[in-house]
């Protein structure tokens, strides 16, 4: 009896492990809805077969909310193109859960062996410079949604990025704090490490001192083994008057820092970033703690334009009402801009990935694209990119641009 | 004031690590097994309490009860079907499958909670005692989890050196085999201890996630080993250690982030406990066993 229990049990421990790791599969059929039913709207018989995107990303473990969120982002995306007509997309994503070393490198060997001609991702930094280096060797192009190390387009010429550098970032914050709280005693908290926490605040730094900003504390650092108690670094901001606190960081540990400045009644203005982004939508998070928060983020789900408004409503319905965050709004961009890329340089499903890399990067050198997460956005010559930065205020629990 | 202040944040996360560390020492001391699955089983019942109030919307209370119920169970079914069927075999193999243990819950809670986190609202309603003008701030989650802590020290020392059972499980602890032969299930004692364990888990997990609002199902693996660390300063297998081992530890890691710096607070923490070791090897608390050849 006990040997059968002890069966029992190890047979539900294996289960487990194959449902983690069949989040990349069960992914699949979803992309591959569209594809199938393509047909119907695709041109005449002898067309160009459909050009292959492949996307690595966190489909499970920790990180999984912004893979899933980019994949499901990616996916709408495909879906609207394949409906068009023309040129069409075969999408396909692998799960690398974040890791960045052999998962990252061995999704992308797998995207490889499918016949990739694109890579939209990869979704992290760790991943994306792991794959990046590997795709300089295939001369593979890739567009990143959201790896936003400056590492990460430094790898390579084909190598190129959605979202913001973190140095960028940090200095656009900068620049906005100079506008609209000049005089504000800042304070800074961040995770020393996390590479995208310590490059915003590094840009931040740079940009403060040279617009002569009061940053009265730069040095609250926490790194992901101490991250349980924040309270010495609220205290830190607390005890030297900080009337502004920049926390550049996930909204994970943000929610703590709100909860704890909350309980000892200490309440300056807080500044996020884009990893801010999700804190209204942490289940059991009291909106209430979030009111005045401002943060950084290319993506407002509350828009009312009709880019916006379809494309929530779109994500909404296939992912069980989730409102899309901008990891999502990244990802659908991601697809435009390679698509649009790939009808101007006439590059289809035949022209090997090479040939395909060296025609997108002649485009991504001059084209301009409007998409959800901003407008006029064009690439420099390292594959950064270059886009007005939004900011946020939150505000009656939602978020309202910064007046 | 400043001091003070840090003083308390020390306390407070301190005896979050010293209730966890509860759970350790006592397993180790008598089961003489480290217990890697012990952070997660913290989490499992902070899971458990937020699903019984947010989801059931009952009151703190019977979130307590429910997380203390489940993990209690879960604890004697751990022992049960992943300890007892290695029990005589070599402490490594023991280790090594609460180690898979603690990964089975984590990815279990993955499967169920999503790795999303959720916010855990407090149970404690107290407004927070604010003294000389809103410069020291006590809250009540200090106090409460400092009450618990003390409580839960005190009954544990009476039950193991007062009651039958109790001195069964030294009994166990002193020498197995010999309690054996005197007339004690062995079997049923360590299940016993497992079950007092995880009890308290559920209780640290509920305190853990009143002071730092998080879940995710990775919660309890930093303060597991960080309260695992508390107990091994404080003396492992010694119940007044653990508590002093997790106050202290919280102390001198939020001095030395308040104080010297924030970047290299877990190089200052360990450092202090690895000259403790030197100095102590039992830890501060520990009973030095002296082995017979």
């Amino acid at each position: 009896m006990k040997k059968m229990i002890a069966l029992a049990l190890a047979a539900m421990m294996v289960v487990s492990m194959f449902a983690g790791c069949g989040g990349s599969s069960t992914g699949t059929p979803a992309t591959e809805a569209p594809a199938a039913n393509a047909p119907a709207a695709a041109p005449a018989e002898g067309a160009a077969p459909a050009i292959k995107i492949g996307l690595s990303g966190p489909m499970t473990g920790g990180a999984s909310e912004y893979g899933l969120a980019v994949r499901g982002g990616m996916e709408i995306a495909v879906a609207e193109i394949n409906a068009k007509g023309g040129l069409q997309i075969e999408f396909k994503s692998e799960d690398d859960q974040a890791d960045g070393s052999d998962l990252a490198v061995s999704s992308y060997n797998s995207l490889k062996d499918w016949g990739m001609q694109i890579l939209a991702g990869a979704v992290t930094t760790g991943s994306a410079l792991a794959i990046a280096a590997e795709t300089v060797n295939d001369q593979i192009f890739m567009l990143t949604p959201s790896a936003s190390a400056e590492d990460v387009a430094n790898t390579g010429a084909n190598v190129y990025q959605m979202c913001f550098t973190d140095p960028n970032q940090g200095a656009s914050a900068a620049e906005l704090m100079k506008a609209k709280w000049p005089d504000a005693t800042i304070g800074v908290i961040y995770d020393s490490s996390d590479a995208y926490s310590a490059g915003i605040r590094d840009g931040f730094l740079a940009k403060a001192k040279e617009l002569g900003l009061n940053v009265a504390v730069d040095n609250a650092a926490f790194t992901a083994d101490n991250k349980a108690d924040l309270s010495a670094q609220v205290t830190m901001c607390k005890d030297a008057g900080c009337d502004l606190v920049f926390l550049p960081f996930y909204y994970t540990e943000a929610a703590q820092v709100l909860t704890y400045a909350n309980t000892v009644g200490y309440a300056p203005t807080f500044f996020g970033c884009d990893g801010m982004d999700g804190i209204l939508n942490v289940e059991g998070f009291d909106t209430a703690l979030a009111e005045g928060l401002v943060l950084m983020t290319p993506f407002d789900a509350s828009a009312t334009d009709e880019a916006t408004v379809a494309f929530v409503e779109q994500f909404k319905a296939n992912n069980g009402g989730k409102v899309p965050n901008q990891f999502a709004a990244d990802g659908y961009d991601v697809i435009y801009a390679l698509y649009n890329a790939c009808v101007a340089a006439g590059v289809d499903g035949n022209t090997p990935a090479a040939d395909v890399c060296a025609a997108l990067q002649e485009q991504f050198a001059t084209m301009k694209v409007d998409g959800l997460t901003g407008s006029g956005m064009t690439w420099d010559e390292n594959g950064m990119i270059s886009k007005a930065p939004a900011a946020m205020v939150v505000t009656n629990g939602v978020y309202v641009p910064v007046a | 004031m400043r001091i003070l202040q840090y003083l308390i944040n020390g306390i407070s996360i301190g005896s979050v690590y010293a209730i966890i560390a509860l759970g350790y020492t006592m397993v180790y001391g008598i089961a003489k097994m480290l217990n890697f699955a012990h952070g997660d089983v913290i989490m499992v019942g902070a899971y458990i309490s937020f699903c019984v109030t947010s989801y059931l919307g009952l009151p703190a209370w019977a979130g307590v009860l429910a997380a203390v119920a489940v993990c209690t169970v879960l604890g004697v079914v751990i022992e049960g079907l992943a300890y007892k069927p290695l029990r005589g075999t070599p402490s490594l193999a023991v280790l090594i499958t609460a180690i898979g243990v603690s990964y089975f819950l984590q990815n279990a809670a993955q499967l169920i909670w999503s790795s999303s986190p959720k916010n855990f609202s407090s149970i404690v309603t107290m407004k927070p005692i604010s003294m000389a003008g809103g410069k020291l701030v006590i809250t009540g989650e200090v106090l409460l989890t400092v009450a618990a802590c003390i409580l839960v020290m005190v009954g544990l020392t009476l039950f193991t050196g007062k009651t039958r059972t109790g001195k069964a499980m030294r009994a166990v602890s002193e020498d197995r085999d010999a309690a054996q032969l005197m007339g004690i299930n062995v079997n049923r004692t360590i299940s016993l201890t497992f079950a007092i364990g995880s009890a308290l888990a559920a209780i640290a997990g509920v305190l853990l996630c009143s002071t730092v609002p998080t879940l995710q199902p990775t919660t309890g693996s930093m303060p597991g080993i960080r309260a695992f660390t508390a107990a091994v300063f404080g003396g492992i297998g010694s119940i007044p250690g653990a508590m002093l081992g997790g106050i202290l530890l919280g102390i001198i890691e939020t001095f030395s982030k308040a104080y010297l710096s924030t970047q290299f607070s877990d190089a200052i923490v360990f450092s202090v406990l690895i000259i403790i070791l030197l100095v102590k090897p039992a830890g501060l608390l520990g009973r030095q066993m002296q082995e017979k050849v």
